[in-house]
């Protein structure tokens, strides 16, 4: 019964945010549909850590970091591209490119990279050290990004034009927000996916306790680094698509206040819950409009919410819908 | 013929204290061996020790001929230990059937010959195992290490703390895997019970194994002597 109606609130949250944009557009508001297009965006952010945290109890407070990244190479590759240079010239010579079909492979490649480089050396570590950890490559990197003058520095890498896409004008709000969407919808079928693969139940076996699974032949660090990776690379992608939102990128997507958000919409919308991140975003991303319209506090009110939700709900917003814990919370 | 698992002169500690001071053990292909003792004797330690969920300090660990005592435990379940841990502790979180499915390795073992094994699992394939009573949760752990496709299989107090007549479910299953040729290393409180499956015994005293040898032989003064009946 729970998850029978878990699956039509699910449903409803996804075709309630085509429906939303495809409104908006009919009324000519693409703000809204921008709005949607964060929605997506950030869902998808969320949905990368959400596989960490969420399913396999690696509560990363770097995910920035792939995020940031994902931003970045967008950002690196279209303005190369737009000033016809070349990337790097040894060992092979690279150029730019602002095709959206060359710059996914490559982002999410490298942020699975950083996410595999991180996950080696933070992942013989767990609890408040793992956070740490994880937060401190995160900020390593933006300060980084800061001190690179070569791309902006702490000004940022404006990208002028949106990376391109074959029969689509990226320009125009729903046409981009249509790749957002179905990269949502990729995004959760892949994880979807992966929870219910043996590889994904080995790995909620992980989280609810390590010694178990090293009884049963499960190496557990092998099991949460490559979900640590694939987390990474979907983070990634997000931080790809947020760069073409924005056309700019800036070392603040390396922030600490980016992992928190995105651990935001997790725990909102409802920890190792499939659709909770979708959820989690729409809420944070309403509230932001509607109470941001009315004080700039309103984080403040986030801030209760968030409280609320962790102390009361723990299933999040899809826990609240459904009426019951799920399977993971 | 060289033994299944052969444990000589093995000892370990908790941190500082020694909790075993010298365990032999050697179990053949196919044989079930039961490893007794009265309470905190060193059972569950050994146990622990074999599939280095406590690493021991001395002595040699081989299954199958290979020095096991410094892999990882991991490692030694892919080699084919395959531990029914006391507390049955299955994954509480996860339905009978991903429970299953998640530490599956491919073999003569499968989804369907364990519900097989144990009809109720079938039964109760979608529901989570923290809702299922103890003997299903038992079952379950059961189930989970056979999905692993062990050559020797450890049960560690398997019935305890069950009903009589689920007690007897448990095991007829285990005469069933006796049958069926699997090797198993098996400790439990019910003396009449082991020894009318096992083939030999290992008798523990302090750590230290003071008495092995073929179930028959296992006199009334030696149960007195060391386990107390």
């Amino acid at each position: 019964m729970t998850l029978t109606r878990e699956t039509a609130i699910n449903a409803v949250l996804f075709v309630g945010l085509l429906i939303a944009a495809l409104i908006a557009y009919l009324l000519d508001e693409p703000f809204i549909i921008t709005m949607a297009t964060k929605v997506a965006i950030f869902s998808i952010a969320g949905i990368g850590l959400n596989l960490a945290l969420g399913y396999g109890g690696l509560v990363s407070f770097g995910h920035a970091a792939f995020f940031g990244f994902g931003g970045y190479v967008a950002g690196i590759l279209a303005n190369h591209a737009l000033n016809n240079t070349l990337v790097f010239s040894w060992p092979i010579e690279m150029a730019g490119t602002n095709s959206m079909l060359m710059i996914w492979p490559v982002a999410i490649f490298l942020s699975a990279l950083v996410a595999l480089l991180i996950g080696v050396l933070s992942l013989r570590t767990s609890g408040v050290y793992f956070i740490m950890i994880t937060l401190a490559f995160a900020q390593m990197i933006y300060y980084f990004a800061i001190s690179w003058p070569a791309y902006g520095g702490e000004d940022g890498l404006p990208t002028y034009i949106r990376n391109s896409f074959p029969g689509l004008n990226t320009l125009n709000p729903i046409e981009f927000f249509l790749i957002c969407f179905v990269w949502l919808g990729v995004s959760l079928m892949l994880c979807s996916a992966i929870v219910h693969s043996r590889f994904g139940l080995a790995l909620q076996g992980t989280r609810q306790n390590e010694q178990r699974v090293t009884s049963v032949g499960i190496d557990p660090f092998r099991v949460k680094l490559v979900a640590f990776v694939i987390s990474g690379g979907i983070t990634g992608l997000a931080g790809t698509l947020y760069t073409d939102l924005n056309r700019f990128v800036s070392p603040s997507v390396f922030s600490w206040q980016t992992s928190g958000e995105i651990m935001v919409f997790v725990i909102l919308g409802g920890v190792a819950r499939l659709f909770g991140p979708l959820a989690g975003a729409a809420l944070f991303i309403t509230m932001e409009f509607t109470l941001g319209g009315m004080t700039e506090h309103w984080q403040l009110w986030l801030g209760l919410l968030l409280l609320f939700v962790v102390l009361y709900t723990p299933g999040g917003l899809i826990g609240v819908l459904t009426s019951g814990r799920g399977k993971d919370v | 013929m060289n033994p299944l698992l052969s444990l000589k002169d093995v000892t370990a500690f908790y941190g500082v204290s020694q909790a075993l001071f010298g365990v032999n053990i050697t179990l053949n292909q196919g044989e079930v061996v039961a490893l007794m003792g009265r309470n905190g004797m060193g059972k569950t330690t050994t146990i622990h020790t074999i599939c280095r969920l406590l690493p021991h300090s001395d002595g040699i660990i081989t299954f199958k001929g290979t020095d096991i005592s410094t892999l990882p435990s991991y490692k030694i379940a892919q080699m084919g230990v395959g531990l029914v841990p006391e507390g049955r502790r299955c994954f509480p979180n996860l339905t009978v059937k991903e429970n299953l499915i998640a530490t599956a390795r491919k073999g003569e073992w499968e989804l369907m010959s364990v519900i097989d094994l144990f009809p109720r699992l079938g039964e109760r394939e979608g529901q989570f195992a923290n809702t299922l009573s103890g003997g299903e949760q038992q079952m379950l752990a059961i189930g989970r290490a056979l999905m692993t496709n062990p050559t020797l299989l450890i049960l560690d107090e398997a019935t305890e703390g069950l009903a009589p007549v689920v007690r007897q479910e448990i095991w007829a299953a285990v005469s069933t895997l006796k049958h069926a040729g699997l090797s198993i290393l098996i400790v439990d409180k019910s003396l009449k019970e082991l020894l009318r499956i096992a083939d030999k015994c290992v008798l523990l005293e302090k750590g230290e194994s003071v008495w092995a040898g073929v179930a028959k032989e296992l006199t009334p003064a030696l149960c007195d002597r060391y386990l107390g009946v």
